[in-house]
């Protein structure tokens, strides 16, 4: 095998149980081209941040937690940032994860130019895909970048049949509109290889990390959606036939 | 014999041998809880009853206690609390709660735990006890050492049970429902006769009078049985009487000893078969089976025993862990799981959750998913429940082992413990550093050896010191606990305890250490770091200053885990080098109790940047907020100490807030059955698990009144929330709660 891919890691949080099946190893990768207004990690956004790590290295890493993959069905989770931002490196963490028989999830906003993450596409075992909005003329004012590349991710998700757990943050006055949610439902309802939907409610847990980068958050004053309107999607999502 | 009609008969019928009764009548269980029944409206009235003497003691401190006649196994009753609603009876003095005293392991104690809540105690049983009838406590310190006493008062030795029961021996009380006390009367008269030794050294003599005390006890017993109205010469015929019979060998015990873990060993599933006999004959329901086993379960809740505010402060909460040790598999690979496994679990639904008994799961991934999961919603909902690692232990003590206080295992009636305690192995590190002297007090306490006298410390040096200072530790630590039950056994033998065991008792001396984590971590910033040593104007070091970072304990990094598993390899093989009492065989746990805390006060500052006084990591815990890595690395660095040369336990307390398990919870449940399965695979031994929000125990502490009955798990037992000391309910806080990122 060639020598392993190095890339760069904000974090790693070895017991992940809600990012994917089982428990989860997960890496943060550092890097992210978004700028979501909800993020609740802005640390990970700089691309020269965090650390540097060979993807054998996260591996053998990952592997020390095997006990516990076996017993729940987990693997490795790659979230961000944006992992996608880094995807020789992704292909690589995947490609040595096999080797070891472990099954690696990518959890991702969707970018990228399909030439640069197809392979990662098709060779991760499971996607987790965010989206972000489904109204393609909100994507560049709510993450920073236009809805073509996310849009054509999803597409070819789709073309290859790839397992999906689709997850949406609900933020008041920004993804909760009645136009909104019914164009959301309308693509997932699109999507047979879905196997799994999640409305995640807004919160501002990461909100002093934003003024430790030293940037405005903007949504200060946004409240989180209350419980009774989240339930009432969740229900009508259901209803629908989206798998929740 | 008619009470043993529709068993499976065995080389159980001739001779004391409980498990061979188990592995031919139990009738595992695959299944789940959906067979469980609620609790009874006469249960429940019961137990609003005794809820409301708690609550009332809550406000007391202690409800009553006794002051004229110590405590025997007849010296008190028949009490009650509500005779009617009372299927199971039997308290340990004429009324619910009230304490009992025992002087027997020393009267000093007695009266001062009787003055500090009010009490006087009687003139009379204190001359008997200074004058006539000397005591274990007062028989220890005619044989202590000045280098013990300095140890001892130094903390580098703790918790001595020089002045308290030992405990941790867990009497057979199953052999009292199945056999009656006259058949155990006549193997032990047989024994004695049998005894034939050609020489009358101290041992036999010791022997022979240990079995004649056995027999009295057993006689005793049978008049317990009698001052309750129960006829429990013959063997139990129903499922009642098997707890009824069962209960009152426990009872008799703890009415003869205050040992500071009085457990229960392992009566579930040994239960579960005259449950499930009394089902085949018709005259038992699902919710009779249950209402026996929550009536059981609430006068487990009210054992009590009289205790001093020191040993408050050790071991808060006022524990008497009367741990039950549940599940497990048989070594024929079919599960020791029962549906009475579930009902014992049950009862925390029932009653509500509760410290006691110590419900302890014996965990393999090989258990039955539906109890596997039970236990998770159990603890997900109660954090009740510990859990203990099956498949590790069976190898060592064979399928009926039970565990004695939070855990240490035994087998069942054919091995008991000497209760050690533990020493303070950060303090001993000091004492390497500072040439043998105390770095609070400055006292010569361990040999006067030179001190390290460098600006920083040197990895090398610093070993070789703490080495020798571990040899003299190691040393000193056997003699004081040779001295300690040579006199509990002289002064205050556990003779009721020991007539439910076996004649020949396989004897471990089971010491143990408090500290790991600093030491670990001590060690790890003196190799990789840079150490100052800051010293006052006598030249002792009383700080360190940490120069750059190291590898902490708690996150599964080989470079300094390692330090942590060749450590406790490392003193282990010097225990192992004395010679101790009875020959019995040393072994060591990792386990403090709530004593992190009080070992942290006594500790001056240390090496790994952790300030004089502040508490050390309970048991195996990585230090608050040192562990990064997030849960899996915690268990995973927890699970390399080595079992072989810990083997009376290593204890880990996990916290985790209920959202960062699972998001609704089926998955929660899922999720912590997961995390327990991979634990014991990977070779951890024990933990505790806590599922609760750090902001309900902040509101605990300022309303207690609102939470009588938050239990929470901390060192290898469970405790009420509000009995815990302020000092000891932010030490909780302060501790690593696993959130989500």
């Amino acid at each position: 095998m060639k020598a392993p891919v190095s890339g760069r890691i904000h974090s790693i949080e070895t017991c992940g149980m809600v990012d994917g099946p089982g428990l989860r190893f997960i890496a943060f990768l550092q890097g992210c081209p978004l700028r979501c207004l909800y993020c609740h990690n802005p640390d990970s956004w700089k691309r020269g941040g965090g650390r540097e790590m060979d993807a054998q290295e996260l591996v053998d890493e990952a592997w020390k937690y095997r006990s516990w993959m076996q017993a729940s069905g987990g693997g490795i989770t790659l979230s961000g940032g944006e992992p996608l931002f880094q995807p020789d490196f992704v292909l690589d963490i995947i490609r040595r994860a096999h080797k070891k028989g472990m099954t690696v999830a990518l959890d991702t906003s969707g970018f990228g130019r399909l030439q640069d993450t197809q392979a990662c596409l098709d060779e991760a075992d499971l996607i987790l895909l965010d989206i972000k909005t489904p109204l393609e003329n909100e994507h560049k004012n709510l993450t920073g970048i236009r809805a073509d590349q996310p849009r054509a991710t999803l597409e070819y998700l789709k073309n290859i049949n790839k397992p999906l757990w689709v997850r949406h943050v609900v933020v008041p006055g920004l993804t909760d509109s009645r136009e909104s949610l019914d164009a959301l439902k309308a693509i997932l309802l699109n999507i047979p290889s879905m196997e799994k939907f999640e409305f995640l409610p807004f919160h501002k847990m990461g909100e002093e990390k934003w003024a430790e980068e030293g940037v405005d958050y903007s949504l200060t004053d946004t409240p989180q959606p209350d419980k009774s309107f989240m339930d009432g999607i969740r229900e009508e999502f259901a209803k629908a036939g989206i798998p929740l | 014999m008619n009470e043993w009609k529709g068993f499976n008969t065995g080389n159980w019928n001739n001779k004391v041998d409980v498990r061979d009764f188990i592995q031919r009548n139990i009738t595992p269980y695959e299944g789940d809880e959906s067979f469980l029944a609620p609790a009874t409206q006469r249960t429940l009235d019961h137990w609003e009853k005794v809820a409301e003497l708690m609550k009332e003691e809550v406000k007391k401190g202690i409800l009553d206690a006794e002051t004229k006649v110590p405590s025997s196994v007849t010296s008190h009753g028949p009490g009650y609390v509500d005779k009617d609603n009372e299927l199971i009876v039997g308290f340990q003095t004429d009324k619910p709660l009230k304490r009992g005293m025992m002087p027997k392991g020393g009267i000093r104690v007695v009266q001062n735990a009787l003055e500090a809540h009010g009490y006087e105690l009687a003139p009379e049983v204190s001359e008997i006890f200074t004058k006539y009838r000397k005591t274990h406590n007062e028989g220890v310190f005619s044989a202590y050492t000045e280098d013990i006493r300095k140890a001892r008062r130094s903390g580098v030795l703790t918790g001595l049970p020089d002045a308290y029961g030992r405990g941790r021996i867990i009497g057979d009380y199953r052999r009292v429902a199945l056999y009656g006390t006259d058949f155990l009367i006549g193997e032990k008269v047989a024994s004695l006769a049998k005894l034939k030794t050609p020489i009358m050294d101290e041992e036999n003599i010791r022997k022979r009078e240990e079995i004649s005390e056995q027999i009295k006890s057993l006689k005793d017993l049978t008049k317990l049985g009698e001052i309750y109205g129960f006829d429990i010469s013959g063997p139990a015929s129903n499922a009642k009487e098997a707890i009824q019979w069962t209960y009152f060998g426990y009872l008799a015990a703890v009415k003869d000893q205050d040992g500071a873990a009085m457990s229960l060993g392992r009566v579930t599933s040994f239960l579960d078969i005259y449950i499930e006999r009394d089902f085949e004959k018709g005259v038992l329901t699902e919710e009779e089976a249950q209402e026996l086993m929550d009536q059981f379960v609430i006068k487990l809740r009210m054992v009590r025993f009289l205790r001093t505010p020191d040993y408050d402060a050790l071991f808060s909460g006022d524990p008497t862990w009367v741990t039950e040790t549940i599940g497990g598999m048989g070594v024929d690979g079919r599960t020791l799981v029962t549906k009475n496994s579930f009902r014992m679990l049950h009862t925390l639904e029932n009653l509500g959750p509760a410290p006691e008994p110590n419900m302890t799961v014996l965990w393999t991934p090989r258990l039955p998913l539906g109890f596997r999961n039970y236990c998770s919603r159990i603890s997900v909902t109660t954090s009740a429940v510990q859990y203990e690692n099956d498949c590790l232990m069976r190898t060592h003590f064979g399928d009926d082992y039970g565990i004695a206080c939070c855990v240490s295992p035994m087998k069942v009636g054919k091995q008991m413990q000497f209760f050690g305690a533990r020493a303070n192995l950060a303090k001993a590190l000091l004492y390497a550093i500072n040439g043998g002297k105390d770095e609070k007090s400055g006292d010569q306490v361990g040999p006067e050896y030179s001190p390290i006298t460098s600006e920083y410390l040197d990895y090398d040096e610093v070993m070789a010191k703490f080495d020798v200072t571990l040899e003299w530790l190691a040393n000193l630590y056997i003699k004081t606990l040779n001295i300690i039950h040579s006199m509990h056994d002289k002064y205050n033998y556990e003779s009721l305890q020991m007539a439910l065991h076996d004649d020949h008792v396989y004897r471990t001396m089971a010491c143990g250490i408090a500290g790991l984590s600093v030491v670990t971590d001590s060690l790890s910033a003196i190799k990789h770091a840079k150490v100052k040593v800051i010293r006052d104007e006598n030249g002792l070091a009383v700080d360190y200053e940490v120069e750059g970072e190291y590898p902490a304990y708690g996150n599964n990094d080989d470079s300094v885990d390692q330090i942590a598993v060749d450590l406790v390899e490392l003193f282990m093989n010097k225990l192992r080098n004395q010679k101790t009492y009875r020959n019995a065989e040393p072994t060591q746990s990792i386990l403090t109790i709530t004593s992190n805390v009080v070992y942290g006060k006594k500790t001056g500052s240390t090496p790994d940047g952790r300030k004089a006084g502040a508490p050390f990591g309970p048991g195996a815990n990585p230090i608050h907020g040192r562990d990064r890595n997030g849960a899996l690395a915690s268990f995973a660095t927890i699970a390399k100490l080595p079992f072989e040369h810990a083997s009376d336990g290593i204890s880990y307390t996990f916290s985790i807030v209920p959202q960062a398990l699972g998001k609704e919870e089926q998955s929660r449940v899922n999720n912590l059955t997961s995390l327990m399965d991979g634990f014991f695979l990977d070779g951890g031994h024990h933990v505790n698990i806590n599922v609760l929000d750090r902001d309900t125990l902040l509101d605990a502490i300022d309303h207690p009144e609102k939470y009588p009955q938050l239990t929470i798990r901390v060192s290898g037992y469970a405790v009420n929330f509000v009995k815990l000391t302020r000092e000891q309910q932010q030490d909780v806080i302060s501790r690593t709660f696993h959130q989500v990122m």
